[in-house]
């Protein structure tokens, strides 16, 4: 991987309490430019508590952020996203009876003359929606077509290029893999990837170690607020992933997903 | 394959002997047939033919131009303000005051010009600034408290009735304003709403002119503009909206003041051609605007519809007005019309898009 000197992101000890509840204690994590880091966890572990701390939704108590080397701290979403850092949740963030050209230039549409005659430049959307899916290997036919129609990897896939294109650097993946069909986590993992050879960090969020081990660089197990391992990607194998991240029980389940994953 | 719901599950189930996925096989379906049938505005443009064939074919007088020029007179004031008020339901919001607006700002404008003697051109500044402020007001309390529109804009509705009626009696002792064109300056603004031109030898009222040139500019808003792009994605998911940064409040409130602007226009029109404005004018209206947008395609839900569609919907409410009596039936068939005209234009498009489109209705 090539890393530069200081990551894009690092948290270093960060905590977060909500009163007397501690949701987060003593959490490092990393993601260099090109690189894919996996927080691992199972429900209350503390992954949205991270993830929400790192986009300026919630500010930590204790530890620090840096942002490429220097100390930062986000008051707000906003801040976040200037600094570059975007956070692409699963369903918030398309409007479902909008083309999808309409959809990736959302809230920043390019427009061309001068007022009152200032007008939303379509074909330039158009032209560089369709570019910017296509250098992302989305094939989701004609732009035009309403996001409601895409499915759930497909519409993660467009709001992830959108974000690279919009200038992200380090993308916040939450949960992209959940919900989806074994063919739809293909997808995902396939632009996750893509991200990742754009040079952009990839934090990526996830309960399945089997998804997140085909892409991952680093793996971060969170359990109860606390880090409970930090792996490089040679240092662990996917079934001691596995096996970190879950008991016995539902480890048949989990080796037949991945079964079915690696057969395709 | 099923066409509706959500989109995800069309495509996360298997898929059957060679297809490799769901997205470029669907793509490819996108005939010229299903793209001229998928437009919002289809079925009233489909409706509006038959219609208008019927009245010519049925009456005498229905296809002259005199007739013509009859009939796209009340199809311009319910359009002008339909236009508005589609944009608004695009945006996911209703306004059931549009309809009293025609005659509170007629009020202000006539009772400013005719019993304080304002010139004609200041007292419709004046109510033009009144109708804003009753769209801001609209606008800010239904985005700050989260309240449905249709309930704060229908106690806006039954407080302007009834200022419209008090404040009219305590002036003038009547419940109306009358001698408009006695007020100065009254001509010229007359000639620009309210008066009519020879076109070919047939007397047409300006306010055609209007209706046609708002509808270029409300379809060019809508479509080709980043407001236009807000407004779609406001009454589509208000949240993902606000996400990707669109000035969601902003917009809203941008929407209601252009409605009430839309019912201050028809307003200055109906009160300059009559040149009297009773306290009732309008009161009745503003079912008439929301079916125009419905029947034009318009989603209830918000998030999809068109200007172009609300004009065909008034244009069809227009040829019905005076095609009826043309007819030689009596007028009290019209709202009988209206309500079957809604049910078939709701029908037909609610079978269009869950039969050729993929969009959830």
């Amino acid at each position: 991987m090539t890393a530069d000197d200081s990551p894009l992101l690092e948290a270093r000890g960060v905590s977060k309490h909500f009163g007397n509840v501690v949701a987060l204690r003593d959490v490092s994590a990393r993601v260099h430019a090109g690189e894919v880091t996996c927080v691992l966890g199972d429900n209350g572990a503390g992954k949205s508590t991270f993830i929400k701390i790192l986009s300026g939704v919630h500010q930590h108590d204790g530890g620090e952020l840096f942002v490429a080397g220097r100390p930062r701290r986000f008051h707000s979403p906003q801040e976040a996203r200037d600094a570059g850092i975007a956070t692409v949740y699963q369903d918030l963030a398309m409007i479902p009876l909008m083309p999808i050209w309409r959809n990736f230039f959302l809230g920043a549409e390019p427009t061309r003359w001068v007022w009152p005659f200032r007008r939303f430049d379509v074909e330039t959307a158009k032209r560089l929606s369709r570019q910017e899916l296509e250098r992302f290997g989305i094939d989701v036919g004609r732009t035009d077509r309403p996001v409601s129609t895409l499915s759930g990897g497909e519409r993660q896939a467009v709001a992830t290029a959108r974000a690279v294109y919009f200038g992200a650097r380090v993308l916040i993946l939450d949960e992209p893999t959940a919900a989806l069909g074994v063919r739809q986590v293909g997808v995902v993992l396939r632009y996750v990837r893509r991200a990742r050879d754009q040079g952009v960090g990839v934090i990526f969020i996830s309960h399945n170690p089997a998804h997140a081990h085909l892409v991952g660089d680093r793996f971060v197990l969170l359990n109860r607020g606390r880090v409970v391992g930090d792996f490089g990607r040679d240092d662990i194998s996917r079934d001691d992933l596995i096996r970190e991240m879950s008991g016995g029980a539902e480890l048949d389940q989990i080796q037949h997903e991945v079964d079915e994953l690696t057969a395709e | 394959m099923t066409t509706t719901g959500d989109g995800d599950t069309t495509v996360t189930g298997p898929s059957r002997g060679g297809t490799r996925t769901d997205a470029p096989e669907r793509a490819g379906r996108e005939s010229a047939l299903r793209r001229v049938l998928t437009r919002p505005g289809f079925a009233a443009i489909a409706g509006a033919i038959v219609v208008g064939l019927f009245f010519s074919f049925y009456t005498g007088s229905f296809a002259t131009p005199a007739g013509v020029a009859n009939w796209l007179d009340p199809s311009s004031t319910i359009g002008i303000v339909a236009l508005p008020v589609a944009m608004l339901m695009i945006g996911g919001e209703f306004d059931l005051s549009a309809g009293v607006m025609i005659g509170s700002s007629g009020l202000v404008m006539g009772l400013l010009a005719v019993e304080f003697g304002m010139n004609v051109w200041a007292a419709m500044v004046v109510a033009l600034l009144f109708a804003l402020g009753v769209g801001l007001f609209n606008g800010f309390l239904v985005v700050r408290t989260r309240l449905p529109s249709f309930i704060v804009t229908l106690g806006t509705f039954f407080a302007l009735q009834g200022l419209n009626l008090g404040v009219s009696k305590l002036i003038t002792n009547t419940v109306r304003v009358a001698d408009i064109d006695a007020a100065p300056a009254y001509a010229a603004p007359n000639a620009i709403l309210g008066g009519q031109v020879d076109v070919l030898g047939t007397n047409i009222y300006v306010a055609i002119f209007w209706w046609i040139g708002l509808t270029a500019l409300a379809s060019w808003v809508l479509t080709r503009t980043k407001f236009g792009n807000w407004v779609f994605a406001v009454g589509g998911d208000r949240v993902a909206a606000r996400n990707v940064g669109v000035p969601v409040a902003r917009t809203k409130i941008t929407l209601f003041m252009l409605t009430s602007a839309g019912g201050w226009f028809v307003g200055m029109i109906t009160a300059l051609r009559l040149t009297s404005v009773q306290a009732s004018e309008g009161v009745g209206q503003e079912l008439i605007f929301i079916v125009a947008a419905v029947v034009g395609g318009c989603l209830l839900t918000g998030g999809y519809g068109s200007a172009f569609g609300a004009s065909v919907g008034a244009l069809i409410f227009g040829m019905a007005e005076l095609g009826i009596p043309y007819a030689g039936w009596n007028s009290d068939w019209f709202y009988a019309f209206l309500g079957g005209i809604l049910l078939l234009a709701v029908l037909i498009n609610n079978l269009i898009r869950r039969r050729f489109s993929d969009n959830p209705s």
